[in-house]
């Protein structure tokens, strides 16, 4: 057996050095995992009188957003940073329900944006969410096929015939809900082959030709390019999902989040969004 | 007993590594809801996640003892440039992030992969299913036998090797009664990293073999998964994975420790 015995010393010069050395592994590990950390918060600099007489203050703008809003809310961003000199906007993009639960585990964020309302319904029940949520967007789903469409698939229905490889995204989260919902108002049973994390998983899946079929939203299709195509089906009219908005409640600058929200629901942000593959809400 | 002597410095930054390993372990047990505990684990998604994790843990795991062995013993032996490549090549998997090998392996073993056509033919269809996630685990994990098997066989050097030889005993005698049995504490050891990575992989897993219960849903997929839908499940199933790794641990060191006569 072998233990570890640490020798007494007892020259005080010695000891005294140990702790120096000691205390200096402490700091120098301290400043590392600090400088991991990096200085995002949003401390206020002044940045100069930046194209006009009046002072412009640096300001940081942090919005969590639902993973399908990345590209048209990219778009809006810039465009907010062009009319509001001295501020930056910085996304978090990812699934609704990972958003909101970040959020009520204390994540600095100004304005959320999810998929569906029974995501923001959440944040409004954890008092996340300071007014009421604006429904600005609505997304339906689009059978997913790759390209040259091995399985020949047309309709909902080819989906249910033996052999075709489907993959769907997991019910726990807002694309397999409203999955769900369409089997069940076309009266099929799809039986997948794969229950992905999210949306963008099932779009892998289709683009590298794992899966014959899946079932996405019309916006991950259209952002996917020329190796996926999209075919429309009825029964999607049952299942739109709602994106609502809202500013939070532990905001840094209420107002200037307020204001990101009039961007994304007044004109510009809405064509933006229809550009993406929106529709109306 | 020995006494090794360690610089009081040391001490320091050792037990603020202890507890930066201990720290988020204790506080996940912590946050377990235990009034609830039982039934969380218990559902028929957690159980299928389990029962999967342990089946396909296994059969990797002896996988990479039956390719890890002799690829361990040949790199021990071996030298010069081809092994010096070989060995670069076979410890890939360990440096690469595991969503990049399930890229990789949807690229060999997918069905537009470079041997999905071949395989078609012969009726075998990886993708989604539990093989898949079986290739996926001893792809992330067979470095972890490979590398402790050689450095044991290393260790033991071709000494006894060269005895057994003289005295008329032939290649495979020797491999079988003075080769493995050396090295034998570096091959459990190998077999129980490789095991805690098969039971704990995920990126490779998820994108190579999918997520359907009881089929590719893993525990560490299924904990994925609940995080979204009920948090508490995944705490508490995470801790059950964390139970099992260290049982799995605790169970061959003392099986080691009684093989090698109880003292290192």
């Amino acid at each position: 057996m072998t233990s570890y015995a640490v020798r007494s010393r007892t020259s005080y010069a010695v000891r005294s050095r140990t702790a120096v050395v000691a205390a200096a592994v402490v700091a120098a590990t301290a400043a590392l995992v600090l400088a991991g950390c990096g200085t995002s918060s949003g401390t206020p600099e002044p940045l100069g009188t930046e194209g006009g007489s009046q002072p412009t203050e640096a300001r940081t703008l942090t919005v969590f957003a639902a993973a399908s809003l990345q590209k048209p809310f990219e778009q809006i961003g810039r465009a907010f940073e062009g009319s509001h000199p001295g501020v930056t906007v910085k996304f978090s993009f990812g699934g609704s329900s990972g958003l909101v639960a970040q959020l009520s585990e204390g994540a600095p964020a100004d304005v959320l944006a999810t998929a569906n309302e029974q995501t923001m319904a959440k944040a409004v029940a954890d008092d996340l969410v300071k007014g009421t949520p604006t429904p600005f967007a609505s997304n339906t789903l689009q059978i997913v096929v790759p390209a040259d469409n091995p399985a020949r698939i047309s309709s909902l229905a080819d989906l249910t015939r033996s052999g075709t490889k489907v993959v769907l995204c997991a019910p726990a989260v807002p694309c397999g809900s409203a999955s769900a919902a369409v089997e069940k108002a076309a009266g099929v049973d799809l039986t997948p082959v794969s229950e992905e994390q999210s949306v963008t998983d099932v779009l892998g899946k289709v683009r590298s030709g794992e899966a014959d079929a899946g079932l996405v939203y019309v916006t991950d299709v259209a952002g996917a390019g020329d190796e996926v195509t999209g075919i429309d089906f009825p029964e999607a009219a049952s299942a739109v999902n709602t994106y609502p908005i809202a500013t939070l409640r532990d905001a840094a600058d209420a107002s200037l989040a307020d204001e990101f929200v009039e961007a994304v629901t007044g004109t510009q942000g809405l064509e933006t969004l229809a550009d993406a593959g929106f529709t109306a809400p | 007993m020995t006494t090794t002597l360690v610089p009081r410095w040391l001490l320091v930054p050792a037990a603020l590594g202890t507890l930066f390993v201990g720290l988020p372990i204790v506080a996940m047990a912590l946050s377990v809801d235990w009034s609830s505990f039982g039934s969380l684990v218990t559902t028929e998604a957690s159980t299928d996640a389990l029962l999967l994790s342990l089946r396909t843990a296994a059969v990797s795991t002896l996988l990479c003892l039956i390719l890890g062995i002799p690829l361990a013993v040949v790199l021990a032996r071996a030298t010069g440039t081809a092994a010096t490549l070989l060995r670069s090549l076979v410890l890939v998997p360990l440096v690469i992030p595991p969503v990049v090998g399930g890229i990789a392996l949807l690229q060999a073993f997918g069905r537009r992969g470079l041997l999905g056509s071949t395989l078609d033919v012969l009726g075998l269809q990886v993708a989604f299913s539990t093989t898949a996630v079986v290739i996926a685990q001893t792809f992330v994990a067979m470095p972890f036998l490979v590398l402790s098997l050689e450095g044991a066989l290393r260790t033991a050097g071709t000494r006894y090797e060269d005895v057994s030889a003289t005295l008329g005993a032939g290649p495979t005698t020797t491999f079988r009664r003075v080769t493995i049995p050396l090295a034998l504490p570096g091959l459990i050891s190998g077999s129980i990293l490789a095991f805690a990575r098969c039971l704990g992989e995920f990126g490779a897993t998820i994108t190579f073999a999918g997520s359907l219960q009881g089929t590719t849903r893993t525990l560490p997929l299924e904990i994925y998964l609940q995080r979204e839908g009920d948090p508490r499940a995944a705490v508490a199933l995470s801790l059950v994975l964390v139970a099992v790794a260290v049982l799995v641990i605790g169970l061959t060191r003392a099986r080691r420790d009684s093989l090698a006569g109880g003292a290192p």
